[in-house]
């Protein structure tokens, strides 16, 4: 449900916050070999901001999700978080690999979402749904099995799973639906940013366009910030607000994500403008 | 050592309690890091022993490294002192240690167990091996030993409750009825072996040291006298143990764990206690 009313609330939360970015990358690179990885990124994300990465396969992309998702160690450069609760108080810029790796595992699991291109590869197969949903808020504490079944309710329809299915395993839903509870299973806990990677990747268009209507509905709702890795130009227009675009390790052109694909401007990205097939 | 190999004369070849001293000094080197860290699995050169394993082959490593010739030994095997298991072990070191048995809880000095925790509650000069198939709690949600040694280091437990919750959600209640997940002293998350819950509580504040031994895993823990052990639930699913309808069919005991056990072919059934000793005690009370 997006209406004038909330969009611009959003907006207004948006601006009274932008004092301090949520993640602020700063020339971070992360070479397996020449070539192979990337080199020298710099970006901000602010709170509620959707920002798109794309380019070619082995650009890099991947790797770069990793490292600002605290998964892997970075050769070089920092990655600053804005951890707290949205309260100026409890908030502190921490980076990323100077923590402990208990809080870097703390964060993923509260803070922080990740939502893998493979379902399976984010759920338990052999957990329920509800378990499913249901784990991040027992691993941060959480100790009524009522409460937490209320919880792992309400996220099924709110990311449209009928409740009866709440019990069944994972592995006996469609590929759609897994993508679904895989995103229900990361917003349990209300985080305030999200890693997606190729979110859409194998799904046909229809289940890929309810679960883009989906993913924009949250975002607005819940006021995520999101850093999308995808190939998929429609992916990306529908719900970045700027992109980023990479080649062979290294970051090509950003900038507001109709400017980038309505006016690109570097070679490459005017190719892959040009190849989206047009009907 | 020299001392000790002369007085059980007539074993030669063997070293006392069958393993070699430098062995028992390894297994004595980790049971003193265990008791130390409660609760935490601490590998070790676990030995092959003359049995296979699933046998009991950890607890009888951790037996033979802490026996001396003033101990007096007890086996059980599912409450029981005449299962082939029981018996076996007990004349085991009978011949390689020298030392006395016992079917009675309170003469034994060490008890070694497979399966349960004897009624009758334990003394302070007492020592209970247990036998450990699955050291790890939570390999059946997360099978990577490297991601469980992470997760028992960083304290990230929640998971645990996962498996009681899928428990709840399919049957309705917690339907866990052995090897029920305990916290030891508000820490390590411990496999309590394939006890009944029913034991659990005795685990707490217990005032024997109690000794686990995973020997086909090779792992060692422990939990020293007097240490907290909390079995985990949810705050509207709490922790209960078994109940029956009847008391024990020999002794009438009704505060035991008992054995449900088929007398013939026409659906004849009694129930009795499954720790043959206490059973047998209270028999002689009675009488």
């Amino acid at each position: 449900m997006i209406n004038a009313t909330s969009a611009s609330t959003v907006t207004a939360t948006v601006e009274s916050t932008t004092e301090c970015p949520l993640l602020s990358v700063k020339e971070l690179s992360m070479l397996y070999a020449p070539g192979k990885g990337f080199t020298d990124v710099s970006f901000d994300l602010y709170p509620g901001e959707v920002l798109g990465i794309v380019g070619e396969s082995g650009s890099g992309k991947s790797t770069l999700l990793q490292v600002i998702s605290g998964r892997m160690q970075p050769d070089s450069g920092e990655v600053l978080y804005l951890r707290g609760s949205g309260n100026a108080q409890i908030e502190q810029i921490e980076e990323l690999y100077s923590m402990a790796e208990s809080q870097r595992r703390q964060l993923l699991r509260s803070e922080w979402g990740i939502v893998h291109q493979h379902p399976m590869d984010g759920l338990r197969s052999r957990v329920s749904a509800g378990g499913n949903i249901g784990e991040r808020l027992m691993a941060i504490g959480h100790k009524n099995y009522a409460e937490i079944r209320e919880q792992a309710e309400k996220w099924l329809s709110d990311v449209e799973i009928p409740l009866e299915r709440i019990d069944d395993m994972p592995i006996t839903f469609s590929g759609g639906m897994q993508q679904r509870l895989q995103i229900a299973r990361n917003l349990v806990t209300h985080p305030k940013l999200i890693f997606m990677d190729e979110p859409t990747g194998g799904l046909d268009v229809s289940v890929q366009a309810k679960l883009l209507d989906l993913l924009r509905r949250l975002v607005t709702e819940l006021n995520l910030a999101v850093v999308i890795v995808t190939h998929d130009l429609a992916v990306a227009r529908l719900l970045a607000h700027r992109l980023i675009v990479m080649k062979q390790s290294k970051v090509v052109e950003t900038g507001l994500t109709d400017q980038v694909l309505d006016d690109p401007q570097h070679p490459y990205t005017q190719l892959l403008v040009s190849s989206v097939l047009q009907n | 050592m020299d001392n000790q190999t002369q007085q059980h004369g007539d074993n030669t070849g063997y070293n006392y309690a069958y393993l070699d001293e430098q062995s028992k000094r390894m297994i004595r080197r980790t049971l003193l890091k265990a008791v130390a860290i409660p609760g935490y699995q601490v590998p070790f050169g676990g030995r092959e022993m003359p049995m296979p394993y699933g046998w009991g082959t950890g607890g009888v490593q951790i037996t033979a490294a802490i026996i001396g010739l003033k101990d007096t030994l007890k086996v059980i095997d599912q409450g029981s002192d005449d299962t082939t298991n029981a018996v076996s072990i007990r004349e085991f070191f009978k011949k390689v240690a020298n030392v006395k048995t016992t079917e009675s809880t309170g003469a034994a000095s060490i008890i070694q167990t497979r399966h349960r925790i004897p009624e009758a509650p334990l003394q302070q000069d007492q020592i209970l091996v247990y036998q450990v198939p699955i050291p790890e709690p939570l390999r059946f949600i997360e099978p990577r030993e490297t991601e469980t040694r992470k997760m028992h280091a960083l304290e990230e437990y929640g998971i645990m409750h996962v498996k009681l919750y899928e428990d709840i959600a399919r049957f309705g209640h917690i339907s866990t009825a052995y090897a029920y997940p305990v916290k030891v002293n508000d820490r390590y998350l411990m496999d309590p072996s394939p006890i009944p819950k029913f034991d659990n509580p005795k685990m707490d504040n217990m005032a024997a040291l109690q000794l686990f031994g995973a020997g086909r895993e090779k792992r060692i823990y422990a939990v020293p006298p007097y240490t907290k052990v909390q079995s985990l639930d949810f705050e509207d699913h709490p922790f209960t143990i078994q109940e029956w309808d009847e008391p024990c069919d020999i002794c009438g005991a009704t505060n035991t764990f008992l054995d449900e056990v088929v007398t013939d072919d026409k659906g004849g059934r009694v129930f009795i206690c499954s720790d043959s000793d206490y059973c047998g005690s209270q028999q002689e009370t009675q009488a």
